[in-house]
């Protein structure tokens, strides 16, 4: 468990998180290196699938990031992105998935520092909870599953 | 049931209506649905027990749709049903005559789309009381047992997708599940699969279901995959204040907002 190095995807918004990380970069900040990020053109483009895609190729945690409400480039996507994730939350609690493996954040363009803590504090908490166990072997038992019908 | 034949028998004659759909008794003693195009044979219909089919997933079908403008038996299910088929422009109000059936299984006199809002509105809109203690009981367990207890019932699924074809909300030509270009979710009845598509399934009905249960009811394997929808609409309800299908003119719960949402995840 010592040598466990945290698998975690960033979703983040092109607009102000993507640009707050940049900053984070410019800015000389260090943060943990366990994070990937994948731009999209705003938190409202963000597909609960894409989630549970990153779980089921080995993720072992996730963070969502966009622009502060009130600050979408596109008025109102990450409105849209917010009532969704509400949503998402209560359907993955009452399935018994774990929602602490999720990062839900704004961070905006101007804030650098901020993304560098939302990384760390994201990886320390995935460092104690551990491989995302039962989720890998669901989709390990399904794989082996089809060796066998093969 | 006199009431409901004569009226659907007096509809068919004069014109008004070139279908009935309702329930007829089927050779095994069991209901199932009819379509009723000729007056002569509108002593078939039955009203009982035994009808607990949501009969408004017929409304969205071509096969139906074709044959005119239609008259529909309908449960407070059902109406909800054709309240959200209303405000998602699948249906049109004008094409449609509820005979609706109260909960003592009396043919109610519903005119129109607004006489039946106002039925509606004085309905018990929340989930059926069996799946509440369901619910309360699985919401009162801790998150592992719960995945645990998921995990069970979704061994079960061999992704027959009845839950999907039951239900009056999905009413989509080409479902997610059978995109390919991407994958997004495995074909295959395994838990990864399975899981997935009953996310991915209740997902799409938030905010929309009505919590008729049909899906359950129609699970071959015993999945209560309604359970799932109606949690959902049950958030929906403590987060946004919205019972699915009170209205012809409701606004999807996931595709507008209010700025002050609240919500307590977000860091």
């Amino acid at each position: 468990m010592s040598d466990f190095e945290p698998k975690v995807v960033a979703f983040v918004c092109n607009w102000c998180t993507y640009a707050g990380a940049d900053l984070t970069g410019t800015s000389r900040i260090k943060y943990a290196s366990n994070v990937k990020i994948i731009r999209f053109p705003c938190t409202g483009r963000i597909d609960f699938m894409l989630l549970l895609k990153a779980f089921a190729n080995g993720a072992d945690g996730i963070i969502v990031s966009g622009c502060h409400p009130n600050d979408c480039h596109y008025t109102s996507g990450n409105f849209h992105a917010k009532r969704r994730w509400i949503m998402f939350k209560e359907l993955m609690d009452f399935m018994g998935i774990d929602m602490n493996r999720i990062t839900f954040s704004w961070v905006s363009a101007a804030e650098g520092a901020r993304w560098a803590d939302v990384v760390n504090s994201t990886v320390t908490r995935i460092r104690e909870l551990g491989p995302y166990v039962s989720y890998k072997e669901l989709v390990n038992k399904s794989v082996e599953e089809e060796v066998k019908n093969d | 049931m006199t009431n409901l034949i004569n009226r659907a028998k007096e509809l068919l004659e004069n014109g008004t209506v070139k279908v009935v759909i309702g329930y007829e008794a089927g050779p095994t003693g069991l209901a199932r649905p009819a379509f009723i195009t000729d007056p002569a044979k509108a002593g078939k219909l039955i009203y009982d027990d035994r009808c607990v089919q949501n009969l408004a997933v017929y409304l969205t079908k071509a096969e139906v749709k074709n044959l005119g403008k239609m008259a529909i038996v309908s449960t407070l299910p059902v109406m909800r049903s054709i309240m959200m088929l209303i405000s998602e422009h699948q249906v049109m109000g004008d094409n449609i005559v509820v005979l609706g059936i109260s909960t003592e299984k009396e043919l109610l006199d519903i005119a129109d789309i607004g006489v039946m809002k106002g039925y509606i509105e004085k309905c018990d809109l929340r989930n059926p009381e069996k799946d509440r203690e369901t619910l309360a009981m699985l919401n009162a367990l801790t998150p592992a047992e719960r995945f645990a207890w998921w995990q069970k019932e979704m061994e079960k699924c061999i992704k027959c997708y009845a839950c999907r074809q039951a239900c009056p909300m999905c009413y989509c030509i080409r479902c997610t599940v059978e995109v390919n270009q991407p994958q997004w979710i495995p074909v295959q009845a395994n838990p990864h699969g399975s899981t997935e598509w009953h996310i991915l399934r209740a997902m799409h009905l938030a905010g929309r279901c009505i919590s008729c249960g049909e899906c359950g009811r129609a699970c071959p394997v015993g999945i209560p995959c309604h359970l799932l929808t109606m949690q959902l609409a049950d958030q929906v309800n403590n987060y946004f204040h919205v019972h699915a299908g009170t209205s012809d003119n409701m606004t999807s719960v996931l595709s507008t907002y209010e700025p002050n949402d609240k919500e307590s995840f977000i860091i």
